[in-house]
């Protein structure tokens, strides 16, 4: 498969956030302000696509030795060590990225969409840059649906006409579905 | 509040009054993704409430060995441990379900109710609370994505338990079992909760930082009041 093909399918298409249902939490918990929709996407991107590049060897190693089944045990202390780790790098060496991201980067550590997408990597047999791109692809998939959902927020924000039972959070998850269902347009569009 | 509840109302909370799913708004990734038929939505209750169960009991045991500075990577060891057993005996014994839920098995994992329930009870509390808690939990939801999968079911392939059911069968409204019916009906689901509690059994906080899988392990309000200074500088 296609690079471009790859990265496409899994911005548009399989929209980790509103097609697979990975990363929920983030997407509605801090899709209130732009700002922090887009700290928190590319938050994601920079951590995915370091989990995919860290796990995707060690998985190798775990077939070498025939113990695959050790998968989600070594990605989930690999994936918590490494964004342990890149925060405190990020806050000795590039403070500055620190400052715009360092909040965020505990946020993800059990994000259920970085440990997802480095599995998925795995099951459908991607090379090293392939998944490469697969988690940068799924990352930006992130962003984008972060920044258009916060978007429709904040339209909802102090609407009185909106009936007092679906008044809150359950106004927020039908929004979402229309956003969903926006994207569901996309599908078909790259084989 | 060890001693001075019941057994029977630690076990009876999570299953109406604190139910993880449609209550506290916990698990929503699992919820909605694998609640696209009865079958899918019960068969990952029960593979969570089995680890669920699993994990509170040995975290209730080691909670005085483990350092406190540790305990976060601690318990997501002993829970991976026990999803890799589910994981096991899925493959072996009902291979179907197995490929149906696919990734969300060793998502359950990061699943928040999990972490959170070892963090917040059974850290704190005896075996048998604890077991106990893992039950009710388990069984809250376990019912809630049963229920929520079989209303997926019905109206978006007109079936129940794969069982055809007259006229639905016939007119199935395919988008309630695709990604937007997912969020249509979970938003349907908190509606009438809201609707028959009048508005007071839902949490009225929005989804913050509790709505997060890492709600119970970051410093709850450090996280929240840190993203409010962000918003508030822009």
């Amino acid at each position: 498969m296609g690079l471009g093909t790859i990265l496409l399918g899994v911005i548009l298409v399989n929209n980790y956030v509103l097609a697979q249902f990975l990363g929920i939490c983030p997407f509605l918990g801090v899709s209130k302000k732009l700002d922090s929709a887009v700290g928190m996407g590319v938050a994601v991107i920079f951590v995915m696509v370091l989990a995919t590049a860290a796990t995707w060897p060690i998985m190798q190693v775990l077939n070498q030795f025939k113990i695959a089944y050790l998968q989600t045990i070594v990605f989930i202390l690999v994936i918590a060590a490494l964004v342990q780790f890149v925060e405190m790098a990020l806050k000795k060496f590039i403070p500055s990225l620190h400052k715009a991201l360092g909040v965020y980067l505990p946020l993800i550590t059990t994000n259920c969409a970085v440990l997802g997408v480095c599995i998925s990597n795995i099951d459908e047999g991607y090379g090293y840059i392939q998944a490469l791109v697969n988690s940068a692809g799924a990352g930006i998939g992130f962003l984008l649906a972060m920044v258009l959902f916060s978007g429709m927020r904040s339209k909802l924000e102090g609407n009185e006409a909106i009936p007092k039972c679906f008044q809150g959070v359950p106004i927020t998850l039908v929004t979402a579905a229309f956003l969903s269902l926006g994207f569901m347009g996309f599908s078909g569009l790259v084989g | 509040m060890e001693s001075k509840v019941s057994k029977l109302s630690i076990l009876t909370k999570g299953i109406i009054k604190e139910n993880p799913v449609l209550v506290l708004l916990l698990g929503t990734c699992p919820t909605l993704a694998t609640s696209t038929s009865t079958l899918n939505g019960l068969g990952m209750g029960v593979s969570a409430m089995a680890v669920l169960i699993c994990s509170n009991i040995v975290i209730s045991l080691l909670a005085k060995i483990i350092p406190d500075k540790v305990r976060i990577p601690c318990y997501i060891v002993v829970i991976a441990g026990f999803v890799t057993v589910v994981q096991f005996v899925l493959q072996a014994f009902v291979p179907a379900l197995y490929s149906s839920l696919g990734l969300f098995i060793p998502l359950i994992v990061v699943n928040c109710i999990i972490l959170g329930r070892a963090e917040m009870f059974a850290s704190k509390n005896g075996i048998v609370d604890s077991a106990l808690d893992g039950i009710g939990m388990g069984l809250g939801f376990t019912l809630a994505l049963g229920c929520m999968g079989a209303v997926r079911e019905i109206l978006g392939a007109g079936t129940i338990f794969g069982v055809a059911l007259p006229w639905l069968s016939a007119h199935p409204m395919m988008i309630v079992a695709l990604a937007p019916g997912g969020f249509f009906i979970y938003a349907c689901a908190i509606a009438v909760i809201n609707f028959a509690t009048n508005g007071k059994g839902v949490r009225k906080k929005e989804f913050g930082c509790a709505g997060c899988a890492m709600a119970s392990i970051c410093s709850q309000e450090k996280c929240l009041e840190e993203l409010e200074k962000k918003g508030a500088e822009a």
